[in-house]
């Protein structure tokens, strides 16, 4: 036992459980921040575009209309293609053509944003309008890896050196992407947005809200104030503490089973997903409403009781406004995990490509969580960034609920 | 509507209630809550009735156009649901080139408009009566508290009622719906086939038309996916408890704890993400390197990314219970001589046994039952391979694969979702349970 050996390697013992346990703990951290890393380097670019400024005089002959008149379904039919490119040949100087072989500068729907505009406001026609035309996804990409030779092999070296041209003219500039906040889903990873889904995970949570937060605060009081205390109420407490570990799909072949198979209601709505949401949050704020309430100490109650009050008047004049930040805690953790939740949704049919906002809670809808799930399937590099985007913003999201909970606990938070 | 009803039935049963106060001043309870009683009685009849017609709108319109739609049965082979469609939609459209199906359209929207008339009618006629009701019962005869508390009494027992029916709605439309799959399935053929392949059924009349419903290599998939995520998340998770518990002040605690959690709070959608695009093609570049065959979707990138993702759940469940171990135990421990390590290693993760192996279970359970990482990281073929380099599926991918799209509802197919579900419940309950059983009895221990 003496042994300075024997005991070396026992200090050296020591110290290697310790280093392990460092290495574990900084493993940990390093998944954080390169998880955090990973989709911010992917996203950033999500939130900005390089936009053409293009002045575009809308030449009724070029589009093939028949004086400056013409009705909505002319305009259909008018040729926009033509006049991009006549565009584009006046702004870019030499090399013959028609200027179409410039159209792949940029982005597909360039073509349909002045139709757009045209159709907004028919009185245009004859006069000359600026533009701000988003780039193509290569040009985007070209010019945010500065430079980078890869797509020169892809592109015709024309067409690269007429970019590089553009941008010292000083005619591309780097704009905030404000589509990516006011459009609906698109095919094309340019004209794709969250407005539609962040509104229908706004209703969504709504419902979901609306049903969970008082079913479980109401269930909450009455195992904490009424429930006698026999086997039938433990194993009901056992129920509930078990239906929080149940796997969130489960809950969609529920909502499928009984909410849209047997009640009849339709598919891909906020309401259904909302009902789904509810069941799956609702062991979460019984949970931590009954913490809450058990935190309300006794003598609140009996100081109540002692001066008449009835068990309901003890209830809802005391005891409840006491628990309420505690519960509300609570419910905004219970939210968090209802905004994130994708599983559940797919079941009942919320993958639906969505393009409007929905209006009610009757409106086929996507969420902010299968939106991404959609985007990450898709096969254009475009989207790959969108995707990293709405998960920033759904990131986002779900901090300043994290944190509203914890500084809502803190403020409200009393020791007795 | 009917809310409005209440309201003012509510402000004049109070003003009734507060003259009867000043006249008798024997009330049995306080003006509000005859006119919270009187407000109740105006709006929850009213309301019932509302939503009963509502609800019954359709087979109401049937049941007034009946000849019609015997009609024209024939413009939806016959099944009257889709010609009341149709004569909605006509109304939208505002007109048919046929001038029955027009007059019929036409009568439709009137009896239409003429029901949700009546509805509405009804509805304050029944809050009206409901009022004078609740007005007439301001009288010291009735003691409104009392029944107030009984039916705010009756509103909790029946929120509770709603989270027990959730588990028994869960078990009985899961249960329902494999026992009609396992009338078309026999039982033995699912739990021990070794073969999946449920897209045949859909075909009818061709050979092999009811499909291949053997569960094994689903099981097999699933296993394999929740072993690597256990081997990333119960090393690192326990080591880091230790570090939290017996290594780190308390200051660096309260600052990596958080920090650490953070990884609960990010939605399983984007550890696919994740998993689909950043790691998988790692795993793939690096295995080609070893000159290794990875499939592009392979079940270790699934399995590792969702280690991290129950990392902190092991990590938190460990911490307590090892903060739990009592001090006497670690003093006594170093007051015999052992180093830190031994202490650890011989004392206080002894003691915490249970609660980890509890921990563990329930971590378990949580990787069996994710979804969104497997299904965009571990594939949808069903391979009976237990190389974590292979594409792999597992339960819960299957269910989203038959389950997401346009299905019919009775086909074997569509059903097989539900006799997963049912294993998959089955399964997390009773590892739930059981670490249940553990926990508590480590709780024996030391109480």
């Amino acid at each position: 036992m003496t042994d300075p050996r024997h005991l070396a390697r026992r200090y050296r013992r020591a110290r290697l459980l310790r280093w392990c346990c460092l290495a574990a703990v900084v493993f940990a951290l390093s998944c954080v921040m390169l998880l955090l890393f990973d989709i911010t380097r992917k996203g950033i670019g999500g939130f900005s575009v390089q936009r053409l400024s293009l002045s575009v005089r809308f030449d009724p002959e070029l589009l093939g209309l028949e004086g400056l008149e013409p009705r909505p379904e002319d305009l259909q039919f008018a040729d926009f293609p033509a006049l991009l490119s006549a565009s584009l040949a006046a702004l870019i100087p030499g090399a013959g053509g028609d200027g179409s072989q410039w159209t792949a500068l940029l982005d597909d729907n360039a073509d349909f944003l002045l139709y757009e505009r045209l159709l907004a406001d028919p009185r245009l026609l004859g006069t000359e309008v600026g533009f701000e035309l988003p780039l193509s996804g290569w040009a985007e990409r070209y010019l945010d890896e500065a430079g980078s030779k890869q797509y020169a092999t892809l592109v015709e070296a024309e067409l690269l050196s007429t970019l590089d041209w553009l941008v010292e003219q000083g005619l591309v500039h780097l704009r905030f992407n404000d589509t990516f906040f006011s459009a609906g889903d698109s095919r094309s990873p340019s004209s794709a947005g969250i407005h539609s889904a962040l509104l229908g995970s706004l209703y969504t949570l709504l419902v979901c809200f609306l049903l969970s937060f008082p079913v479980g605060v109401a269930t909450a009081i009455y195992f904490e104030e009424f429930a006698p205390s026999n086997r039938w109420i433990t194993l009901l407490e056992i129920n509930i503490n078990n239906l929080a570990a149940v796997p969130s799909i489960i809950f969609g072949l529920l909502g499928l089973a009984v909410v849209i198979n047997f009640f009849g209601l339709p598919r891909s709505v906020p309401l259904v997903g909302g009902i789904v949401l509810a069941l799956m949050t609702l062991p979460t704020i019984i949970i931590a409403s009954r913490s809450a309430i058990r935190a309300v100490p006794p003598s609140v109650r009996e100081a109540a009781l002692a001066l008449g009050a009835s068990r309901m008047e003890v209830i809802g004049h005391h005891v409840v406004p006491l628990a309420l930040p505690g519960m509300l805690t609570g419910a905004i953790i219970g939210m968090a995990q209802a905004l994130g939740e994708t599983a559940p949704l797919l079941l009942i049919g919320m993958v639906a490509f969505v393009v409007s906002p929905p209006t009610g809670l009757m409106d086929p809808a996507a969420v902010l969580p299968v939106q991404i799930f959609l985007w990450a399937d898709s096969p254009e590099r475009g989207f790959i960034e969108l995707t990293s985007a709405a998960i920033m913003v759904l990131l986002a999201f779900l901090g300043v609920m994290n944190i509203g909970a914890v500084l809502l606990r803190r403020r409200f938070e009393r020791r007795w | 509507m009917a809310v409005i009803g209440a309201s003012f039935a509510g402000r004049r049963a109070k003003r009734q209630a507060v003259t009867v106060l000043s006249d008798a001043g024997r009330l049995g309870a306080l003006p509000r809550h005859y006119a919270i009683c009187a407000a109740l009685w105006c709006l929850l009849p009213a309301l019932a009735v509302y939503i009963a017609v509502l609800a019954g709108h359709e087979q109401l319109l049937r049941w007034y156009l009946g000849d019609d739609l015997r009609q024209l049965a024939h413009l939806a082979a016959g099944d009257p649901r889709w010609v009341l469609q149709l004569l909605q939609e006509v109304v939208v459209n505002g007109g048919h080139e046929d001038a029955m199906v027009w007059e019929a359209a036409q009568r439709c929207a009137a009896y239409s408009t003429r029901i949700d008339v009546w509805r509405t009618v009804l509805a304050i006629a029944i809050a009206t009566g409901g009022g004078v009701v609740g007005y007439l019962q301001v009288s010291p005869a009735i003691r409104a508290r009392h029944r107030l508390e009984r039916f705010a009494y009756g509103c909790l027992l029946a929120s509770t009622c709603v989270a027990v029916l959730t588990t028994v709605g869960i078990v009985f439309s899961v249960l329902f719906e494999s026992l009609r799959f396992f009338s078309a399935v026999p039982p033995l053929d699912f739990l021990l086939g070794l073969h999946w392949s449920p897209q045949t059924a859909i075909r009818e009349g061709q050979e092999g038309s009811s499909g291949a419903f053997g569960v094994v290599p689903l099981f097999v998939g699933t296993l394999v996916v929740s072993a690597v995520a256990m081997m990333v998340a119960l090393p690192a998770g326990l080591l880091g408890a230790i570090h939290l518990s017996e290594y780190a002040s308390q200051r660096a605690r309260n600052i990596l704890k958080p920090l650490i959690e953070i990884l609960v709070g990010v939605p399983t959608v984007v550890y696919g993400f994740i998993a689909a695009l950043s790691v998988a093609p790692l795993i793939k570049q690096l295995g080609e390197w070893l000159g290794l065959t990875v499939a592009s979707e392979n079940a270790l990138a699934a399995g590792l990314v969702m280690g991290v993702m129950i990392l902190p759940f092991v990590l938190s469940l460990s911490d307590d219970v090892i903060s739990a171990v009592p001090a006497s135990l670690r003093e006594g421990a170093l007051a015999l001589g052992a180093t830190p390590a031994e202490m650890i290693t011989q004392v206080v993760l002894p003691a915490a046994l249970p609660g980890i192996i509890g921990g563990g279970l329930l971590a378990v359970s949580r990787a069996i039952g994710e979804t969104m990482i497997v299904v965009m990281a571990a594939g949808l073929a069903a391979n009976l391979s237990a190389n974590p380099l292979d594409a792999m599926t597992t339960v819960t991918v299957q269910i989203v694969t038959l389950l997401v799209g346009d299905q019919a509802f009775d086909s074997p197919k569509t059903l097989a979702a539900f006799a997963l579900g049912l294993s998959l419940f089955i399964v997390t309950l009773s590892l739930n349970v059981i670490s249940l059983l553990v926990v508590r009895r480590y709780h024996e221990a030391y109480d």
